[in-house]
Order: C-alpha cells, then sequence, then structure tokens
C-alpha cells in the first residue's frame, strides 16, 4: 500500500470560505482521510509548519508579515502547492484595499478616518501581523504548481483536484466546473 | 455580389466580398473570440481578442474584409497564447472581482477567461483608483469592471442616436464618459433608454439596487431593435 500523503491546508488572507467549501465534500472526507495524513490545518492543532509535505492547499492572498513569511516556509517544504480559491490566485476580496494606497494610508482611512466610533491603528508588535503595503497573489511571492480558481471553489472542484492528484495524474484546468473565477 | 473564395484553417470557403473574417467564419461553422463586437453594432477592434492570421500576419478578424486567396488560421497555438495575454490583461488593468460582482455568472469577461483556459494572471495587478457614478436615477456606473469595449459608445450613439457616451483619456487612464465628462445623472442628452446597459459585456453598467450576480445584460436586443428598423425600412 502507498504510504499516505501528508497534506497541509493554510488559511493565510482570506475569509475561510474555501476551508469551508473543503468541508462541504462531507462523506468524501472519510475516503480522503483513508489516504492522507492532515498534518497541519486550521483545523488540526499544529502550530509550526512541517518539513515533508506532500500537498500543501493554501486559502488566502498574502497580505501581511506573517502570510509573507510563511508562504515562503510552505514551499520550502511542499512538494505540491496549490493556490486554493480566488484570493490565493487572484488577491481577491483580500485585495481590495490595494487601490486605497499603501499600509499606513489605508489604515488611516479604515481605522481613523472611517472608523466608528474613531479608532485608533492596531499596533502590537509581535503579536498584530505587520499590514504588507500591497496584497498579492501566491505566485507572486512563490512558485505555485496548481490553481484552483472561486470563491469559494465549489466542493466537488477541490474533489476533482485532489483525486486526480491522490492519483499522481496533473489535475484538469479546464471548462466551467474547474476555472470559473467568483 | 460578388463572392470571394478563401481558406479558413485550410477548408476552402465562399464569402460575399463585404463580409469580414469573422462574419465569414462564423457561416463557415468557426467560432472566434470576441468582447468588443456586438451584432447590430459597427466593428472597432477594440479588444483584439479575434486577431487570425492572414497569410501569416495579424489581423483583427471583425475589421478585416474579406479578400479573393486569403489564406486564414484562427486558432493557432501562438493566437490561443495572445488570446489568453489580453485576457489576462484585461483582468491585471483594473479592479475586476467577480466575488462581488453585479455581474457574476452573466459576464462575458468572466465566461471568456474560462473559455481561454485562464486559471490565473501572471502580470502584475495595477489596482488603479476607479470610481463609481451613481449619479443616474436609474443605473450605475463602476469603471473597475469597464473594458473599455466602447459597446455602450456605439450603442448609444447608433442605435439610440444620442452619443452620450464617449471614450476619454488615453491607455490606463482612459475612461468612458458621459457627455462632457460630467456625472451621469447631471447628462443633458441620456434618454435613460438603457441600451448600454444592454449592450455591457461586464458589470461596468449596472441597474441600481442590483447585488452581486443580480445584473443580466442582454446583447442580442440591441441586434433585435436594429434589425426590426431595418424590416421596417
Amino acid at each position: 500500500m502507498n504510504p499516505k500523503l501528508r497534506l497541509a491546508t493554510v488559511w493565510l488572507g482570506g475569509c475561510s470560505g474555501c476551508h469551508m467549501s473543503l468541508l462541504d465534500l462531507d462523506e468524501w472526507l472519510i475516503d480522503l482521510a483513508a489516504h492522507v495524513d492532515l498534518v497541519y490545518s486550521p483545523i488540526a492543532d499544529t502550530k509550526i509548519f512541517p518539513a515533508g509535505v506532500d500537498l500543501a492547499l493554501v486559502e488566502g492572498a498574502i497580505a501581511n508579515d506573517e502570510h509573507l513569511e510563511l508562504v515562503h516556509t510552505i514551499r520550502k517544504q511542499s512538494r505540491i502547492l496549490v493556490s486554493l480559491g480566488d484570493c490565493a490566485v487572484t488577491g481577491n476580496v483580500t485585495a481590495l484595499r490595494n487601490p486605497l494606497g499603501a499600509a499606513a494610508p489605508t489604515l488611516q482611512q479604515i481605522y481613523v478616518d472611517h472608523g466608528d466610533p474613531r479608532g485608533i491603528i492596531p499596533a502590537e508588535p509581535g503579536i498584530v501581523p505587520v499590514l504588507l503595503d500591497t496584497v498579492v497573489p501566491v505566485h507572486a511571492v512563490v512558485p505555485v504548481d496548481h490553481f484552483l480558481p472561486g470563491c469559494p471553489p465549489p466542493a466537488p472542484r477541490i474533489r476533482a483536484l485532489l483525486e486526480a492528484l491522490l492519483e499522481g495524474r496533473t489535475p484538469d484546468a479546464q471548462g466551467p466546473e474547474m476555472l470559473r473565477f467568483g | 455580389m460578388a463572392a470571394k473564395t478563401l481558406l479558413i484553417n485550410g477548408t476552402m470557403v465562399s464569402a460575399r466580398e463585404d463580409e469580414t473574417i469573422l462574419e465569414a467564419a462564423r457561416d463557415a461553422g468557426v467560432k472566434i473570440p470576441t468582447l468588443c463586437h456586438l451584432d447590430g453594432l459597427s466593428d472597432v477592434g477594440a479588444c483584439r481578442l479575434c486577431l487570425v492570421e492572414v497569410g501569416g500576419r495579424l489581423r483583427p478578424a471583425c475589421t478585416t474584409t474579406v479578400s479573393e486567396g486569403m489564406d486564414i488560421r484562427t486558432h493557432t497555438d501562438a493566437l490561443k497564447a495572445y488570446r489568453r495575454q489580453i485576457i489576462e490583461l484585461l483582468f491585471a488593468e483594473r479592479g475586476h472581482v467577480c466575488a462581488v460582482c453585479v455581474a457574476s455568472g452573466h459576464c462575458e469577461l468572466q465566461d471568456m477567461a474560462v473559455a481561454l483556459g485562464m486559471d490565473h494572471v501572471r502580470y502584475e495587478y495595477l489596482a488603479p483608483t476607479c470610481t463609481v457614478d451613481i449619479s443616474h436615477e436609474r443605473f450605475g456606473l463602476d469603471h473597475n469592471r469597464c473594458i473599455l469595449c466602447s459597446r455602450c459608445v456605439r450603442a448609444c450613439d447608433e442605435v439610440e442616436g444620442v452619443h452620450t457616451w464617449d471614450v476619454a483619456g488615453r491607455g490606463t487612464s482612459a475612461r468612458v464618459i458621459t457627455d462632457m465628462n460630467q456625472p451621469w445623472g447631471e447628462s443633458e442628452t441620456c434618454t435613460a433608454c438603457g441600451k448600454c446597459l444592454l449592450a455591457c459585456p461586464t458589470g461596468a453598467l449596472f441597474k441600481r439596487g442590483a447585488t452581486v450576480a443580480e445584473m443580466e445584460h442582454s446583447p442580442a436586443r440591441i441586434a433585435m431593435i436594429v434589425e426590426s428598423r431595418r424590416v421596417r425600412g
């Protein structure tokens, strides 16, 4: 029997909707569990991204210094990296702030100028991650092996990708079932 | 009218002498992708998606008239690569966020991305500051979603006969404008007929009050209006 695939799922600058869609695979998750070891995930109690990951599903854009550091670790320690969902693939909703300018003017506009009541800019070094000036998709920072668009990608789309990768095939990246953004 | 004989992807085809390559290809059952073309309106060759190879040279199919003996290729690997580049550049140029767009699910840009196999954009997103004009009583304009196809401009000018819309500026600063670049709601020429909304391929023009995925355009109705008028003379 093949050894189990070491699977990591990561939640960067996104809303966790892609992970919700993953959970929408319902009973197929039980089949999946027979083939994978979930070694890192928001739904697993692991704090450190482990070495020797076979497949990393990355949800969310790169929006702060924590994401930036983590995505380099993920790339270094994962054989296959998949951008899961529109935020990882395009920046999407997470990147809507980009036209507001760099991190400082963005925070000023959101927390102070339009804050109700007028707020203060969060700054807790070492606790609150520092925003990057520009939100970028994952492939703008590290090479990505497969892209799975969708906000969120529908569960059958995630399943099709996982089935292909489990069988050692290249996932099909054609047609509305696999590609549609939004 | 004289007929011309030409080759489309190696197949002999005959076309009327005043037909464009796009029309001749369509008659021959060859589908060439387009965004700025809309049946019923004149062609301007703005989006470049319909580029084809004619004797090895690139020509926009929508604005090139057929001629005798043309040797046309519509789907070479090079053309497919160019088309994908074009669609990626359109997505990179403005804030096209399908997830929060009124036209999601009914958008020609979104559909074209699927058709051309765009799984990600290789270019840096420009993230420009784009305004939203909701000064009009019934309609809105979001420049984030505009691809400058100018279908609204042509529908307004050629079908409604008003020419409220035009394009101002150059390059990435180009924007569709109403009248003398004043808020749409203050336009003196706009008849609020809504033909620009019918023609718009994306969520750039929308009915006020429409939220995510609620805006359905009806581009085919432009051709219907033009045809009905022609029949009545």
